[in-house]
């Protein structure tokens, strides 16, 4: 049998596998198995692509795999849990500039292929069609913006850079340049494609500086939709990269991650009540400013908290990014399973923007052991949350904020939140209060049913936990 | 007719990819993410063609970074998904 013709009935078979495995990612009861069915499929997809003809020697192909299985295990073993999303992000960058190279390296290809260059026609004296510069420089285009923007995502997400937003005056201007600049050169590129062309070269460098542009104006909260969306520019630019060389696999995988990061990015967006445009393009600290909120907080010690614990029949943990920085997963679970031993009923309520990246908590949560039955989400809650006796903030503020539901003018009014504030108890784990209790915009922590548990969570919890034994 | 074969198969898995993923739990939207992102290391197939190509040495470069890069993605993608996975447990029963 043809060899050529096997590989790619070969791909219909690993794109049969991606498709079972992104469905079995469906259920936690099969996701793992699902996630093995879709690396099966890698790997079927893989060796059919090691027999494609043109290759001369395997000495760099094996090379090269052997690297990156060395550094991409290693980085999947020692990874912490609670640097995930930027793991994640890191993982994509590479992903992303894979295909810039592919994209790159396929002009210098361009002579000895004779596939693309009878249907479009022929650049002079080049071998290059148009068609294929065309994807080769999206290829480019979406793979740097992917590789520098993940770069950026990484260094917010790790502090290795400041996570505020960077917003200058003029942004838009010099980004919407930056894209006419990209656009332009890539036309003039296609017109004349040549791997030495200068415009080839400038459509490389400004796609590198967009991706560093788009991403400095996102604060940290916004990091999930940016997460979402650099994993859908990934499979897109793998999209294009399979136009460019021709490859079926490489299309059909690409955009079913490129529709998975879209939706994705929807979900996070709708959980925050703004479009992707208010995301991508207002640095959110430079919005207006809500009502300045006057009025005493109740603190409460560990002793009392443990008394009001120790009583409660329905208690409901809300935890947020600050768990992920006190590392107070572990004792979180601990104190729920004392709790439930007590007879108590204990549920952990997630809202989809909790944490950096799209159900980052959930993963926290799990690594703790907590069985995913307890986990529920926002909208399971909020219709029993009068029930709860004691629901338990944990480093979450902007989504347990009433003044979402409350205040028109507050910057994050009619973004869904947990209404903890509706519980019959709520406690807040906080490290301290800013000096001074104007300018604090979270409404919660005044309510007559709050109460705040000043303090390192973990330690507060561990407090709380020493007293039950 | 090659591009609007190429088309044809563009749009119909961007349709498949927004059916599969929008019944995806938000208990799972990590691991979904990082699955897919392993997926998108797909570009490995495609960048055996340039690493491969010795004679041509600027490709060959470019190829070998791009082969390193998506395995990198790859396996890096695949094991930390199942190491996130294997962390999700039932009540009833242990694992998996």
């Amino acid at each position: 049998m043809n060899i050529e013709l096997a590989a790619n009935f070969s791909y219909i078979l690993s794109a049969g596998l991606f498709i079972f495995g992104l469905k079995m990612l469906g259920s936690p009861a099969t996701a793992r198995r699902g996630n093995l069915l879709s690396s099966l499929g890698m790997l079927i997809a893989v060796v059919a692509g090691l027999t494609a003809s043109g290759i001369v020697s395997y000495e760099y192909i094996i090379g090269g795999v052997i690297l990156g299985s060395i550094i991409g295990a290693l980085a999947a073993r020692l990874v912490a849990m609670t640097s995930m999303p930027e793991m994640v992000a890191l993982f994509n960058g590479s992903g992303g500039v894979a295909s810039l190279l592919v994209g790159w390296a396929t002009l210098y290809l361009a002579g000895n292929d004779t596939a693309t260059a009878v249907l479009s026609t022929v650049g002079p004296a080049t071998g290059i069609s148009t068609f294929k510069a065309f994807t080769a420089v999206l290829a480019i285009l979406i793979g740097g913006v992917t590789f520098t923007g993940s770069l950026i995502a990484y260094g917010k997400l790790s502090e290795t850079i400041g996570s505020a937003a960077v917003v200058f005056t003029g942004q838009r201007l010099v980004n919407s340049l930056i894209l006419a600049g990209l656009i332009g050169s890539g036309v003039m590129f296609c017109q004349q494609p040549a791997v030495d062309s200068q415009w080839l070269y400038i459509v490389l460098g400004l796609s590198l500086v967009l991706g560093v542009m788009v991403v400095i104006p996102i604060g940290g909260a916004d990091m999930p939709v940016v997460i979402s969306l650099l994993n859908s520019y990934s499979g897109i630019a793998a999209c294009a990269a399979g136009f460019a060389i021709n490859n079926n696999i490489l299309i059909v995988a690409g955009s079913l991650v490129g529709a998975a990061g879209i939706i994705l990015t929807n979900i996070m967006c709708k959980a925050m009540n703004r479009s992707l445009a208010n995301v991508l393009f207002s640095g959110f600290g430079a919005v207006k400013q809500g009502k300045a909120i006057e009025g005493e907080v109740n603190p409460i010690s560990v002793e009392d908290a443990y008394y009001i614990l120790e009583a409660a029949n329905n208690v409901c943990f809300v935890p947020g990014y600050g768990m992920a920085v006190a590392q107070a997963q572990h004792v979180v679970k601990e104190l729920g399973e004392i709790l439930e031993e007590n007879g108590c009923e204990v549920s952990y309520a997630i809202h989809p923007v909790a944490g950096r990246m799209p159900g980052h908590m959930n993963v926290l949560l799990a690594e703790a052991d907590v069985p995913y039955e307890q986990l529920v989400e926002m909208d399971d809650i909020n219709p029993r949350i009068e029930n709860v006796d004691v629901a338990i903030v944990i480093g979450a503020n902007d989504v347990v904020n009433p003044s979402a539901r409350e205040d028109e003018d507050s910057p994050i009014w009619g973004m869904p939140i947990i209404n903890v504030d509706q519980a019959r108890t709520v406690f807040i784990l906080k490290r301290s209060m800013a000096s001074g209790f104007s300018g604090v915009d979270n409404p919660l922590f005044f309510g007559e049913n709050s109460r705040m548990l000043f303090g390192d969570a973990k330690v507060s919890i561990s407090g709380v936990i020493a007293e039950f034994s | 007719m090659e591009v609007v074969f190429l088309t044809f198969i563009l749009v119909l898995s961007i349709f498949l990819g927004f059916e599969l993923i929008s019944k995806v739990p938000a208990t799972l939207h990590t691991p979904l993410m990082s699955g897919a992102n392993a997926i998108s290391g797909i570009t490995l197939a495609g960048a055996f063609l340039s690493a491969g190509a010795v004679g041509n040495e600027a490709a060959v470069i470019l190829g070998t970074a791009a082969v390193t890069f998506a395995t990198i993605n790859v396996a890096g993608g695949y094991l930390v998904t199942d190491r996130m996975l294997g962390m999700f447990k039932s009540k009833t029963g242990g694992g998996k």
